[in-house]
């Protein structure tokens, strides 16, 4: 039912918290809204229908605001938590089906978690934590150190082998968190809020980190957050959230350009659109390129860049390459009216076709 | 006439009762005893109307038991139960006595000039402090010069067995206490009664069950006193870890045994120690109480000074009991203390 290049599909997934979820499932099929089922029966509808493909290989963003439900629908990933209803399907097995010895197998071997608060354990060395998950399947310290190092002197903890997590600052314990992660060599890797109790300049390193070791290794990253300018920076495949639903989906320069409803257009507002939109977002896609007398461009420069390069000329169209061969023009004053969040581009093709 | 006749009028139970305000040939209370020597009857006025208890009860029908058929019902109950009791319950202890006669003659058996090292290399290698070794040595050596060491050693040797059997069943108590909120309240209400019991109160039925020259009677009494610290301690301790940390081990694929052992239990340890540290307190106290039935040690020595008023012995005795104390204490303090700074974040 996958297609290849999807790594976890969810289908239909639904939580209701309470003392008869199915009833409350009942109710929700039947219409009703999270308000009313928490009033009138006490339940709280934790994820509506959610339906989410995560690409192998990219790193799928979900985001929303707190209550929405991100953190829950990350658990239901490794089942953590149990849904109510649904399909969650892995390298085409509905892991909803799997057995406890199945389940610890998946949780070995195929899928790693990184955590908001880090959850070290902290009567271990940095180098015993690091190596986790071959110490569970009964690897002693001597096997997997070489592996643990490995891995924790790429994400920049060399020499802290033998401290204790407590000794480490937040931004280090939460390199420890993804050394742990990488080190059990599992193809997805889910991160909760993974950067949010991180101050802004650490968190904006691990952010480099993070999308560095995304170059290198390609892992199938679920990156939870609240934080757009984070989702945006991060994000392959962008998943919003609101009150347990999946308002959004897709590849955030299009979100950006065309926000689904008021609630998105509310969040997008405040973002800096110059310097997260690129270029291939809002260029005209004319193979033969008439005008773009300025100069040539990348399609996948962010548009600050373009304006710096322009010295503020609206006059100016640009030609956009890709891999050295010309894909389109973009104008200067497009470009412009792209950065007004209500003025939407007058191309939407071409948004949804990039990328 | 009894003030409650008429409970038993209405109720026409009169038949049962037999005539009423006669004393039957049973016990007679206080009351009928004044009421026969003034020669005239009771005359009792609303102010003074008595409560319906099992006494007066019994003035106005003579078929209601008294309250001393109850307390003498209950040992009877207790008698009759005893001996299947014993049966049961004497073979599974029989390794408590053992374990205390053996430790009691090893500790005696032992020179000074070797125990008195051991003891100072056991607190060197639990506290890694020069400092409380030197406190070992100087409380240690001042009981051995006031001729107080056999004793000290006594008391020591059930102390140690105590508490050690306290820690074997108390944290599997505990770590099944945390695991079903079932267990917990079960347990709770148990431990409380435990720990609030007067120690006296079930050291009689224990003499009753066991010989007093058993060591296992006051062996059992000192544990039912100490257990409930290390049992409550393991409970909160495990209950107490950090829920991402748990969170983290499972989605790493732990097994839950893994999660106890790798997880919980040491994530647990200041809590459990401080149970043990408390366990090992309480016993000592417990220890003198128990010398009443027979346990050797500095608690004979108090019981000595109490019984003949030997104001010195008990003194003196009472002293060693305090340094003996102030000295697991510390030994166990330290431990403590080590666990938390290798776990403190």
């Amino acid at each position: 039912m996958n297609e290849p290049d999807i790594k976890i599909s969810i289908r239909k997934l639904y939580k209701i918290f309470g003392d008869d979820p199915q009833m409350g499932l009942q109710y929700v099929n039947d219409g009703m809204g999270k308000t009313d089922l928490l009033e009138e029966h006490k339940q709280v509808l934790g994820l509506n229908d959610i339906n989410v493909d995560v690409p192998t290989g990219k790193t799928t963003v979900i985001m929303g605001l707190s209550g929405s439900g991100k953190s829950t629908l990350i658990r239901h990933l490794n089942r953590l938590i149990e849904p109510t209803a649904g399909e969650v399907w892995v390298d085409g097995d509905n892991i909803l089906e799997y057995n406890d010895a199945e389940l610890r197998h998946l949780r070995q071997h195929k899928m790693s978690m990184v955590f908001q608060k880090f959850a070290l354990l902290p009567h271990r060395t940095v180098l015993q934590n690091a190596g986790l998950a071959p110490s569970i399947e009964g690897e002693n310290e001597r096997a997997y150190a070489d592996e643990a190092r490995k891995w924790l002197d790429r994400v920049g903890l060399q020499g802290q082998a033998d401290q204790y997590p407590h000794q480490l600052s937040g931004g280090m314990q939460q390199r420890v968190g993804i050394a742990r992660a990488l080190t059990s060599n599992s193809d997805i890797m889910l991160m909760d809020e993974a950067f949010s109790a991180l101050d802004p300049l650490i968190r904006t390193d691990m952010q480099h980190l993070l999308i560095e070791l995304q170059a290198e290794l390609q892992k199938t990253v679920v990156f939870i957050t609240h934080d757009l300018d984070e989702a945006l920076k991060l994000a392959d495949h962008l998943v919003i959230l609101k009150d347990g639903f999946v308002v959004q989906q897709g590849e955030p320069q299009h979100i950006l350009l065309h926000p689904a409803d008021p609630y998105i257009e509310d969040f997008v507002s405040d973002i800096n659109r110059a310097r997260v939109l690129r270029v291939r977002s809002v260029m005209s896609r004319t193979p033969d390129a008439q005008g773009g007398r300025a100069g040539e461009i990348d399609h996948d420069d962010t548009l600050e860049s373009v304006i710096a390069l322009s010295e503020g000329d609206t006059a100016l169209s640009y030609r956009v390459m890709k891999d050295g061969a010309p894909v389109g023009v973009l104008d200067m004053r497009k470009l412009v009216r792209a950065l007004v969040p209500s003025v939407q581009s007058d191309d939407p093709e071409s948004a949804r076709l990039s990328g | 006439m009894a003030t409650y006749d008429f409970i038993f009028d209405g109720l026409g139970l009169r038949n049962w009762c037999g005539d009423s305000g006669d004393d039957g040939g049973g016990m007679t209370s206080m009351a009928q005893l004044l009421a026969e020597t003034s020669g005239n009857d009771v005359v009792v006025s609303g102010w003074e109307t008595p409560f319906p208890s099992m006494d007066v009860l019994h003035e106005a029908c003579t078929s209601f038991p008294q309250s001393r058929a109850l307390t003498s019902g209950l040992e009877e109950g207790f008698l009759t139960i005893k001996d299947g009791l014993k049966v049961v319950v004497d073979p599974i202890t029989q390794p408590l006595s053992w374990a205390l006669e053996g430790a009691l003659w090893v500790m005696q058996a032992v020179p000074w000039f070797i125990m008195i090292p051991l003891l100072m290399g056991i607190a060197y290698a639990v506290s890694r402090s020069v400092k409380l070794v030197g406190l070992v040595v100087l409380c240690f050596g001042f009981l051995a010069f006031v001729d107080y060491y056999s004793y000290t050693m006594q008391t020591l040797a059930i102390i140690f067995v105590c508490a050690i059997i306290c820690v074997l069943f108390g944290v599997p108590i505990g770590i099944s206490m945390s695991r079903s909120d079932r267990v917990q309240r079960t347990m709770i209400p148990i431990l409380d009664m435990l720990q609030t019991l007067p120690p006296f109160v079930y050291l009689i039925p224990l003499i009753f069950l066991f010989s007093v020259t058993e060591p296992k009677l006051y062996g059992i009494a000192i544990i039912l006193y100490a257990i409930v610290p290390v049992v409550r301690l393991t409970d909160l301790g495990i209950r107490l870890v950090d829920p991402d940390v748990i969170e983290a081990a499972d989605a790493f694929g732990m097994t839950d045994r893994q999660k106890l052992f790798n997880v919980q239990i040491p994530l647990a340890l200041p809590n459990i120690m401080a149970g043990v540290n408390q366990t090992i307190m309480m016993s000592l106290a417990m220890v003198v109480i128990a010398s009443l039935v027979s346990a050797p040690g500095l608690g004979v020595l108090v019981l000595r000074g109490i019984r003949s008023l030997e104001l010195g012995v008990g003194l003196l005795s009472g002293l060693g009991i305090v340094l003996l104390a102030i000295i697991l204490d510390r030994v166990t303090k330290a431990a403590l203390a080590r666990i938390n700074v290798s776990q403190s974040r």
